[in-house]
């Protein structure tokens, strides 16, 4: 990396902190509605992993998607838009929160029920096949995905068709408030991809260097091997669930000791300026201009117009009735 | 016209639409190498190949779930479920994703997938495997769903299923698979969404769909030897519902009958009747009639099954009643 793409990485990742911030404040302020669950702590997972793909590498994750869709390439205003309900927002406010998407950046949403998205992964891997494309499919998921049947299912799948899929478990601890070893029969992961004879590995989500250097192996296994991978990424969520969570299943001081010796975005900080390919100055510059361009931003969104009413019925079917 | 067989009017469609189009492919359990589980796409693994021909594992939700992901990226997959039963296996895939992921991402995703499966019971099958549900998958709006009662509309309309941009649901019975009717030469299609008078009349209107459309005609032939002149409306589509050849025909007989495999209770025939209800409340003059199955779980027993399925001594009850 140059030194361009390695500060293009800390202002992805200090992007989707501020956007996360404000949108706790919008939530708060009622804005917001439905639910929100925050990516603060696990910035560098998408951050690092996405910065991989090469354009021709479809994403899909699930409800946990503002800072996914940020690294695909929707802006911060479409992004903050669409949390509150907007018409200028990725989904014209019809998706909300958990429901983000763009497909001519290759990002395929943003999948609100645990699980399901993962079969639809396969398929768009199945697509690529198909049509003989080298892409390779990116689908993230929580470690409480891989415990319904849906994983399994779409797992075994990809690799009875030996699709290209790139399988990516955020392990955040906690599945809402359940903790990994109190749901899954494996507190590691990636043990399960063992069951579907799918190579696989692990490595520290809050270091975006690490993430990214394994998901640049990962994606060329799977683009060379045409079959599938396993990544298993280590995170923690700074943040409860969502918003109202009230956090009994672990301690403040749990979530204190991640955030004080933990953050990626620290740590990233601290490389880069140990290893001087930024000095702190240029990098606080950076974090003030994004906090600046997020605000205006929100003023973006706040400022855009609602969806009409009489397109309240669009997009049921192509072929209008 | 060529007089054809139910399954060769679908099987027909499948390897018409396959041959026109190298995007259309077929996955499902059985579909290939077995040739169907009702042999419909006997001899398409040898013609097409395992690339267009893919049997799956028995695995419902990844069946649909990557049928979806690859109607996203733009191929045409025509899934099959071997019965509708097993389509409860991959309900969240069917109603929450096909259905909702045009609407939900404001037009961006497309999903133009056909789920091929079969409804009904009258086969000893008990009662997990005999179900009609097909009005539980048609309370989704973003989800068409079409369930033909002739060869020629099967073939007419499943073709157009694969073609349409739209997630649809296909519903096939079994036991009209050896039925035979008269199908036009060559290529032709038929509209989605639009109902059908199978059978013209002026005494009263029986509305109806798939495998019961056969059953109410023949009680209306029967009928017709009594002196009742009876009108059978086919709905073809269960959503979106095309009411205007129901509305047009009950304003001329006043008198319905709606005819329905599946349970009463919140059936076609409860929004169907509502509607007429609804839309032409003037022109009433009998209670509207509902003929369904009896609210139990199907048994085994043939007598038994017999006894709770819908039977053409109920339709001319039921029509008996009205005039």
């Amino acid at each position: 990396m140059d030194k361009q793409e390695y500060l293009e990485l800390f202002h992805q990742m200090v992007l989707i902190r501020h956007v996360e911030e404000q949108a706790s404040v919008l939530y708060q302020q009622g804005k917001i509605g439905g639910f929100l669950h925050l990516y603060i702590g696990q910035e560098a997972v998408s951050t690092g992993l996405i910065s991989a793909r090469m354009p021709q590498d479809r994403v899909i994750t699930a409800y946990r998607d503002h800072g996914v869709a940020i690294n695909c390439g929707i802006s911060p205003q479409v992004v903050l838009a669409e949390l509150l309900g907007k018409a200028t927002g990725c989904s014209e406010g019809r998706g909300g929160s958990m429901h983000m998407a763009d497909v001519e950046k290759n990002f395929w949403g943003g999948h609100a029920i645990v699980g399901a998205h993962l079969p639809i992964a396969t398929g768009l891997a199945l697509g690529d096949r198909y049509k003989g494309t080298d892409g390779v499919t990116i689908c993230m998921f929580g470690d409480g995905a891989t415990n319904i049947g849906y994983f399994h299912e779409a797992v075994n799948l990809s690799k009875v068709w030996n699709l290209s899929v790139l399988w990516v478990c955020e392990n955040n601890l906690y599945g809402m408030g359940t903790a990994v070893d109190r749901a899954s029969a494996v507190s590691e992961i990636r043990q399960k991809a063992e069951g579907y004879s799918i190579p696989n590995s692990r490595v520290d989500g809050m270091d975006i260097i690490k993430v990214r250097e394994a998901a640049q192996e990962a994606i060329e296994k799977v683009r060379a091997n045409k079959t599938p991978y396993f990544l298993e990424i280590e995170t923690y969520r700074f943040r409860g669930h969502s918003m109202g969570d009230p956090e009994r299943y672990r301690t403040s001081d749990e979530v204190k000791c991640w955030q004080d010796e933990e953050d990626p975005i620290g740590i990233y900080y601290k490389y880069l300026v140990a290893q001087k390919i930024a000095s702190a100055a240029e990098l606080d510059e950076l974090g003030h201009a994004a906090e600046q361009e997020i605000l205006e931003a929100v003023q973006y969104a706040e400022s855009s117009p609602e969806p009409q009413a009489e397109d309240l019925f669009k997009y049921i079917f192509v072929d209008a009735e | 016209m060529a007089r054809i067989t139910m399954r060769e009017a679908i099987s027909q469609a499948l390897w018409e639409e396959m041959e026109l189009d190298p995007d259309v492919f077929i996955l499902g359990e059985e579909v290939g190498v077995w040739g169907g589980s009702y042999a419909v796409t006997k001899g398409f693994y040898d013609h097409f190949g395992p690339e267009r021909v893919k049997d799956t594992p028995i695995s419902e939700a990844a069946i649909i779930g990557a049928a979806i992901g690859a109607a996203l990226t733009g191929l045409r997959p025509v899934a099959e479920i071997m019965t509708i039963n097993f389509a409860f296996s991959a309900f969240d895939h069917i109603v929450n994703q096909a259905a909702k992921l045009h609407y939900m991402f404001a037009g961006q995703m497309r999903v133009p997938l056909v789920i091929r499966t079969v409804s009904g019971g009258g086969r000893q099958l008990a009662a997990t495997h005999s179900q009609t549900p097909d009005v539980i998958f048609a309370h989704f709006p973003g989800l068409k769903v079409v369930a033909p009662g002739t060869p020629e509309d099967a073939k007419g309309l499943l073709k157009t299923a694969i073609r349409t941009d739209d997630p649809v649901l296909f519903i096939e019975s079994a036991t009209l698979y050896q039925t035979r009717g008269e199908v036009p030469e060559g290529e032709y299609l038929t509209p989605i969404g639009k109902s059908k008078i199978q059978r013209p009349g002026k005494d009263v209107t029986i509305i109806t769909y798939s495998k019961m459309l056969d059953v109410s005609l023949k009680a209306a032939d029967q009928l017709a030897h009594e002196g009742v002149d009876v009108e059978v409306v086919d709905l073809r589509t269960l959503r979106p519902l095309d009411m205007g050849p129901v509305l047009e025909s009950f304003k001329k007989t006043n008198r319905a009958v709606i005819v329905e495999e599946g349970w009463r209770s919140y059936g076609v025939g409860a929004e169907v009747a509502s509607r007429i209800y609804e839309e032409a409340f003037d022109f009433i003059d009998a209670p509207i009639q509902r003929v369904a199955q009896k609210e139990v779980p199907l048994p085994y027993n043939r007598n038994l099954e017999q006894l709770a399925l819908p039977q053409m001594e109920d339709v001319l009850k039921a029509v008996r009643e009205v005039i």
